[in-house]
């Protein structure tokens, strides 16, 4: 069932809740103020909202100086420009010198559907992810997001948000509390877990449903923070049932199987497979057509469930 | 400005060189031409036109100082530490491990510096951040940003130009370091940056020219900055790099980063053996 209101509408009621209370929030845009409609903000605190145009490293530089005047700027942009196009500004200038920016990578993977391969970020949370200290980000649905907003206004330091912009799949019921440095299990499964972010943990709860008719326990846990993962709870997954299954709408070389592997390697090794996106690169096409050409469908977890249950010593 | 002001930030910079000289010398090599090109502008600053307060470093109000050639960061070190922002003994511990005076400036390590730099190109957006955090606040402050000619070879010193005109940013004053010169030759024979003030101009930017060795001369254009409300300010400097030390100055393009022995730096310094 998809979510009644789109994530970019949820994202701008939280940023004009919370700037009522919080005079030091600002926004910047550069030119898709339209696309994450933050024209609300803008009409709301003029002198608290700027656009700098198409220059992203302007922009985080804005961000950063405004930062080290106490602002706590929120920034956004589609997800490949919020993050590699100005990942240097967003290093040195932002994280290196330890200031206090939010940034918004919108139409996260797949989800970038007809702008296609320039515009279709498999990549941005794994950049990300390398830079120290930096927290990263997917929020699952409106609900999530709308729990999270204030804890990352709140926490001092960069934050990435990996952030679907439309109406998605609804997960989790309005008025459930999230903590942005935890996972969430969904479901408890002895005979494999599947680890999920974003448009695949609804996909992933779909699995888990076809494989129990199988007779296959599969459990569900969303990581929806890559950074810093949440050990305990994958540990924990991977000792209950011993086998994983990570499902990430991006690439697997550097994303949320590396961050999985990273734990499960070191706390309790198992067998991990993966669904997501293996070293390509984007392409136009709606999300059906482009689940199929990356093998990211509830098909294909379930599949990859009894392949890394196979695996199982 | 009156003679004896003037004639105490020449002495001023002098001292300042010599501070830059013995940092750099007792290391044994640094970034010793862009440093002592833009002295007598942090001699203004500080010295004089500046509101800045050693004792009280991060107050809200102060004026600030974004060196986006952050390499340039002795320079600003041995003006910060005249001042009494830390002790002039940590001039000795430059690059060394755990210095709180690296390479490039750093915000988080040195007491005084308002904005880490090093990777070029992205200290004139921050010094814009801080200019509006400034318009947002309502507060009189002013924030200097000094950008190397090489330097503004890159993209994004034009984004944010382009960014500070459009905004008429009166509280933000740019000035270029233009000696001509960067690691790999002349800037002429590189990839020019002429004419300099028809592109600033063309930016919507107060476009100002002064000697950047010229006191006096570099004074008045900051007042012609702080006057001027439609418009953010840009001032071109004519500078020399290695200015003030003869055979820094010799080396021309070769005085970016070199080696100095203890002889030649003791000998500028006039200091006998510690």
């Amino acid at each position: 069932m998809q979510d009644v209101k789109e994530m970019r509408q949820v994202y701008c009621d939280c940023l004009l809740d919370m700037a009522k209370e919080n005079k030091n929030i600002v926004v910047i845009e550069a030119d898709l103020m339209n696309c994450i409609k933050t024209e609300r903000f803008k009409a709301q605190y003029p002198e608290r909202f700027f656009n700098v145009g198409i220059a992203e490293a302007n922009m985080v530089g804005v961000a950063a100086g405004l930062s080290t005047c106490g602002k706590v700027p929120f920034i956004s942009s589609f997800g490949p420009f919020a993050t590699r196009r100005c990942y240097d500004q967003i290093f040195i200038s932002v994280a290196y010198s330890k200031q206090n920016v939010k940034i918004v990578g919108t139409d996260p993977g797949i989800s970038a559907e007809v702008n296609g391969g320039t515009h279709m970020p498999f990549e941005d949370m794994g950049i990300m992810r390398l830079i120290p200290e930096c927290v990263c980000v997917e929020p699952t649905d409106a609900a999530m997001l709308k729990s999270l907003m204030p804890q990352i206004a709140a926490y001092k330091g960069l934050v990435y948000i990996r952030l679907f912009r439309k109406k998605t799949e609804k997960v989790f019921e309005d008025g459930e509390n999230f903590d942005l440095f935890k996972a969430r299990s969904i479901k408890e499964g002895k005979d494999v877990t599947i680890i999920a972010s974003g448009i695949m943990v609804s996909r992933a709860i779909e699995a888990a449903e076809i494989l129990k008719g199988e007779g296959i326990d599969a459990g569900v846990l969303n990581t929806y923070t890559w950074k810093p993962m949440d050990k305990e709870a994958v540990t924990a997954a991977a000792k209950r049932s011993g086998a994983i299954v990570v499902a990430e709408n991006h690439n697997i070389c550097g994303g949320l199987t590396s961050a999985i592997t990273e734990v499960v390697c070191a706390n309790c090794p198992v067998p991990v497979l993966s669904v997501g996106v293996n070293d390509k690169f984007g392409e136009v096409g709606k999300m059906p057509y482009l689940s199929n050409v990356y093998n990211m469908n509830v098909s294909d977890i379930a599949e990859r469930c009894k392949q890394v249950i196979s695996l199982k010593k | 400005m009156d003679k004896d002001k003037l004639l105490f930030l020449q002495n001023k910079a002098i001292e300042i060189r010599k501070i830059t000289i013995e940092m750099i010398g007792r290391l044994g090599s640094g970034h010793v031409g862009g440093s002592l090109s833009i002295i007598d502008l942090l001699t203004d600053i500080y010295y004089n036109a500046g509101k800045v307060d050693p004792k009280n470093p991060s107050d809200p109000d102060r004026d600030r100082v974004v060196i986006s050639k952050g390499h340039a960061g002795p320079g600003l070190y041995a003006v910060l530490a005249s001042k009494g922002y830390f002790p002039m003994d940590e001039i000795k511990t430059l690059n060394k491990g755990g210095t709180h005076l690296p390479s490039h400036c750093d915000m988080n390590k040195t007491v005084g510096v308002d904005m880490t730099a090093g990777s070029l190109g992205q200290g004139l957006s921050c010094a814009i951040g801080m200019a509006l955090a400034g318009k947002i606040d309502k507060k009189d402050y002013r924030v200097y940003c000094v950008i190397g000619d090489g330097e503004s070879q890159e993209g994004q010193i034009w984004e944010a130009l382009m960014y500070a005109g459009n905004m008429k940013l009166n509280n933000l004053t740019i000035f270029i370091d233009y000696n001509r010169m960067q690691i790999d030759g002349y800037t002429d024979e590189i990839n020019s940056l002429d004419p300099l003030d028809d592109k600033f101009r063309a930016f919507n930017l107060n476009t100002l020219r002064v000697n950047g060795h010229d006191i006096a001369a570099i004074d008045d254009a900051i007042n012609a900055a702080k006057a001027c409300k439609d418009k953010c300010t840009a001032v071109i400097m004519d500078t020399i790099k290695g200015y003030g030390v003869p055979w820094a100055e010799e080396r021309k393009v070769g005085s970016h980063s070199f080696a100095i022995t203890e002889q030649q730096w003791r000998e500028f310094c006039g200091k006998e053996a510690d």
